[in-house]
């Protein structure tokens, strides 16, 4: 509504402030207006869908896992034995051979995922081929999972099991390595092909955050004579510290819930063994080969629930912490 | 300090400016930029291994009759269609809630605080592990109809390309510059319209590419598969029943004891293969296409 101007107040007339003119032009009918609200209500309707997902994901995961968890309690992350038969489950070694293999990745995937990162940040190759690499070593975590585990199979292993031969027989001192006779199938196995699947994630993520490091602090150290390598490990790399730690934490989450490749290549078998070079089991790998076939509703598969749900509690914390940690850096650097 | 015999300067700094780094400056020079291209040449052998031994261990027994049989009679026609199948339902379930969850986060994300948590807990969605995921679906779906079906499988997918939809399309209408989407509403366009006329249209390469990504990423996942739509050696009659999957093919099989099955299961992994790379080329091709525009 407009204020009405009455001409005879002449001497009162100011030029229109805009804050005392209340003109509307919001169409409040017709149809592009009702396009329009719909519009918003069904955003804001698929918004919740997705926000539910993950919500519904954990109320359903927890309302299977219930009948395990109020048989066990928490004695269940740490009793040992399985059995199907007797309906007993202990989940101490899925968890063992779960941080394990992880462990194993992490300690192998972040230094070499540095140095592609290092490789493809700084200037020492040109620029197509930077980004050739960059592309090339991200095409790794877009193979599938299995086909990495067939090919681990038939190839990897039968290339490093001669490596493995000679750390059992010469370093059986070491208990890590006291296995008499390793067969292929071990920890020390998954825990290297683990590190193949999450080197892109780590690379990739790392090469961001070495990006981003200001100009001016490469060109202040060179200034005062250092050499390129100097730089990085005293100037480059305490700066993007945090954003490479959130990398490994994303790599890690990465390597904790990764089944296929590991349930091809570990040994599937249920046992804590201080050896790498023994096989084991992990949580993602006991779930897809025993999944199946419990019955609907038994014990077995509440138990299994169970696991997939600390399996999944684990994997958001990390997560969580992730992307704050990327978040946090990102508005440092504004 | 050592004397530059050739200087022709006459600056007194000169010694100290052309002064050799110390042999160990140097030694750690060399070793780093060793280890450095050490390690990236390390981690390209796996790939280009794998590349070549699953082409060659796969080219050699393809048969064409493979393409059109079930997995019964040693082809994986029934694993091509199930797994055509279930990323389409899924394609249909994530594609409209992703895209509009990225609309949201780009142009109602300006003024909603909302936005901030809900692209958080997208970040979140993308991590979660794909085994959980199975486990999900199970329990929504599987124990809802009492039985394994592709339609289990399909949600299942769905959900793992859900995330991947949202952050691509948000990536890609970010693209767009602002002043277009003022320009728009200048010209008085409701949000409706300047989304769709001006916004969406431009941003269609980003879309599609986030949408290939998406469908690359379900088509090689295994293992929300395993048990929710299980899997099937001959051709599936319903949505409602057990169906094959290329890569559930890949994990059942592989150590079968019959020859031909393992035949089998190395070109299926080629055609996984050349799939899932094959739609990451074109994806990065469309958004390099996209840029030079």
């Amino acid at each position: 509504m407009a204020n009405s101007f009455d001409p005879a107040d002449r001497n009162s007339i100011r030029p229109p402030n805009l804050r005392d003119v209340n003109i509307d032009l919001q169409a409040t009918g017709g149809i592009n207006f009702w396009l329009n609200q719909g519009f918003t209500w069904l955003v804001y309707l698929l918004v919740i869908v997705t926000v539910a997902v993950l919500f519904a994901m954990t109320w359903v995961i927890f309302g299977e896992a219930k009948p395990a968890i109020l048989h066990f309690g928490l004695g269940f992350l740490w009793s040992k034995e399985w059995d199907t038969s007797k309906d007993v489950y202990g989940a101490l070694p899925y968890i063992y051979g779960t941080l394990v293999s992880s462990l194993i990745a992490i300690i192998l995937a972040v230094p070499v995922g540095l140095s592609i990162a290092i490789v493809t940040s700084e200037n020492i190759l040109s620029d197509s081929v930077k980004n050739t690499l960059a592309f090339v070593v991200e095409l790794i975590a877009a193979i599938p999972s299995v086909i990495i585990g067939l090919w681990g199979i038939f190839v990897f292993i039968p290339s490093i099991e001669p490596l493995q031969q000679w750390l059992a027989s010469h370093l059986q001192f070491i208990p890590l390595f006291d296995t008499p006779e390793p067969a292929g199938n071990n920890m020390l196995t998954a825990g290297m092909i683990l590190a193949i699947m999450i080197l892109p994630t780590m690379a990739s993520v790392s090469r961001e955050v070495l990006l981003v490091v200001p100009t001016e602090l490469r060109s202040a150290s060179m200034a005062l004579g250092s050499t390129r390598w100097e730089t990085i490990f005293r100037v480059l790399l305490p700066a993007g510290f945090s954003g490479i730690v959130s990398a490994a934490m994303l790599a890690l989450g990465r390597a904790l819930g990764e089944t296929m490749a590991v349930t091809m290549v570990i040994g599937n078998s249920a046992q804590i063994s201080s050896s790498l070079l023994a096989p084991g089991y992990t949580i993602p790998s006991v779930l897809a080969n025993e999944f199946a076939e419990a019955e609907f509703g038994s014990l077995h598969i509440g138990a299994l629930c169970y696991l997939g749900l600390m399996l999944f509690g684990l994997t958001l914390v990390i997560n969580i912490i992730a992307v704050l940690l990327v978040q946090l850096v990102g508005s440092k650097q504004e | 300090m050592t004397i530059n015999s050739n200087s022709k300067i006459a600056n007194p700094l000169a010694e100290v400016l052309h002064e050799p780094l110390t042999p160990q400056r140097i030694l750690f020079t060399n070793l780093m930029n060793a280890i450095a291209f050490g390690f990236t040449a390390l981690a390209l052998i796996p790939l280009l291994s794998i590349l070549w031994e699953i082409l060659s261990k796969g080219a050699i027994g393809f048969k064409l009759s493979m393409l059109l049989n079930p997995v019964i009679e040693n082809g994986f026609a029934n694993a091509i269609v199930g797994t055509i199948t279930m990323v389409a339902i899924g394609s249909l379930m994530s594609i409209p809630v992703g895209i509009m969850t990225g609309i949201f986060l780009s142009e109602f994300g300006q003024t909603n605080p909302v936005a901030h948590f809900v692209r958080f807990i997208t970040k979140i969605l993308t991590g979660v592990p794909s085994i959980v995921v199975g486990i999900f679906a199970y329990g929504v779906i599987v124990l809802v109809t009492k039985q394994f079906s592709a339609l289990a499988g399909s949600f299942a997918l769905a959900v793992i390309m859900l995330p991947v939809i949202i952050l691509t399309t948000e990536e890609a209408l970010k693209l767009i510059p602002t002043h277009q989407r003022l320009a728009s509403a200048a010209l008085g366009a409701s949000r409706f319209n300047t989304t769709f006329r001006v916004v969406i249209s431009g941003a269609i390469p980003g879309v599609t590419t986030g949408i290939l990504l998406a469908v690359a990423r379900a088509a090689g996942e295994t293992a929300p598969l395993i048990f929710t739509a299980l899997f099937s050696f001959d051709w599936s009659s319903d949505l409602f029943n057990p169906t094959a999957s290329l890569p559930v093919l890949i994990f059942n099989l592989y150590n079968d004891p019959d020859p031909q099955k393992n035949q089998l299961v190395w070109t299926t992994s080629i055609v996984l293969l050349s799939l899932v790379l094959f739609i990451n080329l074109v994806s990065r091709f469309v958004i390099s296409k996209s840029r030079v525009n």
